[in-house]
């Protein structure tokens, strides 16, 4: 089991043609993720070839549409290396498409842009994970996103996060564990998928029998999910939050990474978690240990 | 970016929201002579901070004299420790009653909100601590925007008076398009006042704007940028195309990934804590590519910072290979040259991390400092910025 992603997902790629989409889709391939094609509307009908995690030749078949690819193919998930001043009608053409679950990988997108696809996509039947994400892993089935699969294999720890590196970071303090499935959720103001909805997916996952949860400062979102998973929540979860030392005002890094007057602090949300029962950690080599400690335990 | 009120109101202008410009100047001189023209008028210091009132920032001024007079004590003063270099000199408007009229980004909810209140307008948090029903928040949907119908749906919540209602809709639409067509994340009016003859008016202004839309499609929103305004050592790292923010502190600190830099400031703090209570002197991500100019670029902003005292490399290698992130470092030294003259902390792991270890061995570079863990190279590069 897994959350959003299993080795049965088909990933289409929107941008295989460009050069972030052309690498990560032969690291993706690499890492035995099922890449059935990819959407470049002025390359429709041409091929790219790539490498599979056996060094075989894949020819992948390039599609005028999302439409069209999800027709050919069975894909059911798509991958966004568009340029963020495409991403919107790239966005919107995979919802109208249907495509149940959009990874938008674009950093730098226009915050109205993502509001109106967010906007858009209600009611509708997808799930968007992003922008400005490294998107997410089931080790050793699938990848849809940038994280290297090199980390880590498969194991019973569930992994959200607004931070790629920061992913990553964790992934290799608990390599010897492994991982059911690491999600980056982003860390735009707005994006499509929140800690809230992996961690309701992580509860229900079988496989997964500890959740880090990895926050940062900008925004209520993690006390949000401290409060969600009070009421929620059986399984134990790990916290780490960066951001304790950024001073008021200023962005770091992330475009929704700030703190606005008093309003989205590290220690609010560290306290926040703390009171919801959550272990949270002082750094990430902290936070490993607790959840190393209730791994051994388990 | 955060934009003066002088920049906010020419946005207002722009799109057809009821403003007085005025005249913004740098010297007093120049104040003299802008309230020559305008008569009975208002001197008000520009800086990106509230409270400019309150500060000494904001005063009547009669007489030409009186205005030379109140610009000479504004200008170079400072308000929340920020310089003021220039003021705003417009026309002496009394409110017959101020309203707070605001349109923002909501994060928590995923759309817009609008923040009103005829009930107040300078003074719109002390309204929403002792009469919070007065502040009216509406939601917006990014998807339908606002249109007539929906400004006078808000107009009618908010309960504009009647004199001023029909202006109080058209203004709610032309502020909604300042909102989107300039890709605003927050559009403020404080006060919005109601003038003698029942005239609607944006009195002050303040506008946020979304970096990423202003970078993809808002080339004009360049002259907004004010380079005297700026760190110069941001200033720079921003020439270079670095994502810099300065801090207050002795340890330099350069790392791949916005959260690992975020998060490696905060360790460095902690560690401080031990050695002299030293702090993070940046935030600096290099990003994915970590190549040697890259990290030259990096290290020439950062030992330019003459606050700094050591330096924390702390890199992880996901996609971007140690070996790589290593010849970047020693590249890097090389360009350098005599220009490195501060130690470096260096802690590399992930992807073929053994390799980029003995790379950096073989350099063998007097400055730099390998250390196998986060904890362990804060802790070292805390304890040489404190020797």
């Amino acid at each position: 089991m897994s959350i959003y992603l299993n080795k049965d997902s088909k990933i289409i790629v929107q941008g295989i043609t460009g050069g972030m989409g052309a690498k990560h889709t032969a690291l993706m391939l690499d890492s035995g993720a099922q890449i059935v094609g990819g959407v470049n509307a002025r390359k429709a009908g041409t091929t790219v070839t790539h490498k599979d995690a056996n060094g075989a030749d894949v020819e992948l078949p390039v599609f005028g549409t999302v439409a069209e690819a999800m027709k050919e193919t069975g894909a059911n998930v798509s991958v966004l290396f568009v340029p963020p001043a495409f991403t919107k009608d790239a966005a919107i053409e995979a919802i109208d498409a249907e495509m149940p679950l959009i990874v938008v990988i674009t950093e730098g997108v226009p915050v109205q842009d993502t509001a109106e696809v967010w906007s858009y996509l209600q009611g509708k039947a997808t799930r968007m994970i992003g922008p400005n994400c490294p998107g997410i892993i089931t080790p050793g089935e699938s990848l849809a996103g940038i994280t290297p699969h090199t980390i880590t294999g498969k194991g019973p720890v569930g992994l959200v996060s607004k931070s790629g590196t920061l992913t990553y970071q964790m992934m290799y303090e608990l390599k010897d564990f492994g991982f059911s499935t690491a999600i980056g959720i982003g860390g735009d103001p707005i994006i499509g998928t929140t800690h809230i909805d992996a961690l309701e997916a992580f509860e229900k996952d079988d496989e997964t029998k500890l959740i880090v949860m990895i926050g940062e400062i900008g925004g209520d979102a993690e006390e949000r999910a401290a409060a969600y998973i009070k009421e929620n929540i059986s399984k134990p979860v790990v916290g780490y939050v960066a951001g304790f030392t950024a001073p008021e005002g200023k962005t770091m890094g992330h475009a929704g990474a700030i703190v606005s007057g008093s309003a989205g602090t590290a220690q609010a949300k560290k306290e926040a978690l703390e009171a919801a029962g959550v272990k949270v950690g002082k750094t990430p080599s902290e936070t490993a240990a607790l959840a190393r400690e209730i791994l051994q335990s388990l | 970016m955060d934009l003066m009120e002088y920049q906010a109101k020419k946005l207002f202008a722009k799109h057809g929201v009821a403003v007085t410009e005025g005249v913004v100047v740098e010297t007093a001189e120049e104040a003299r002579k802008a309230a020559e023209e305008i008569g009975f008028c208002v001197v008000k210091a520009q800086v990106k901070a509230g409270g400019r009132g309150k500060a000494g920032g904001v005063k009547l001024a009669k007489t030409a004299d009186e205005a030379f007079e109140h610009a000479s004590n504004i200008l170079g003063m400072e308000i929340k420790g920020l310089k003021v270099n220039r003021v705003l000199i417009t026309p002496a408007t009394p409110p017959v009653e101020e309203y707070y009229f605001s349109f923002l980004l909501d994060r928590s909810n995923r759309q817009y909100l609008c923040i009103a209140s005829v009930e107040g307008g300078v003074e719109i948090e002390e309204v929403a601590k002792t009469n919070p029903d007065a502040v009216k928040k509406i939601g917006i949907d990014p998807g339908k925007g606002v249109d007539e119908a929906k400004a006078r749906e808000i107009a009618t919540e908010c309960g504009f008076p009647e004199p001023v209602f029909e202006q109080a809709v058209s203004m709610i639409q032309s502020l909604y398009t300042v909102f989107t067509e300039e890709d605003a994340t927050l559009v403020e009016v404080n006060p919005l006042a109601r003038l003698e003859g029942d005239k609607l008016e944006a009195l002050d202004g303040k506008v946020s704007l979304d970096d990423n839309a202003s970078e993809v499609r808002h080339e004009d929103h360049e002259q907004f940028v004010i380079r005297d305004e700026e760190d110069p050592l941001e200033a720079k790292a921003k020439d270079k195309g670095l994502n810099y923010v300065k801090l207050d502190g002795q340890v330099g600190i350069i790392g791949n990934g916005a959260g690992l830099v975020m998060s490696t400031l905060d360790v460095v703090a902690y560690a401080g804590e031990a050695h002299g209570g030293v702090k993070p002197a940046n935030f600096l991500d290099i990003g994915g590519g970590a190549n040697a100019q890259v990290m030259a670029d990096g290290l020439d902003v950062i030992l330019n910072d003459e606050q700094v005292k050591s330096v924390f490399v702390n890199v992880f290698g996901g996609i971007t290979a140690c070996d790589e992130v290593a010849k970047g470092i020693v590249g890097a030294l090389d360009i350098l040259g005599n220009e490195a003259t501060k130690p470096l902390v260096v802690r590399l792991d992930g992807n073929n991390v053994e390799l980029g270890r003995q790379i950096l061995s073989e350099a063998n570079h007097p400055l730099v400092t390998i250390v196998d863990t986060m904890d362990g190279g804060a802790d070292k590069a805390a304890e040489l910025a404190n020797a």
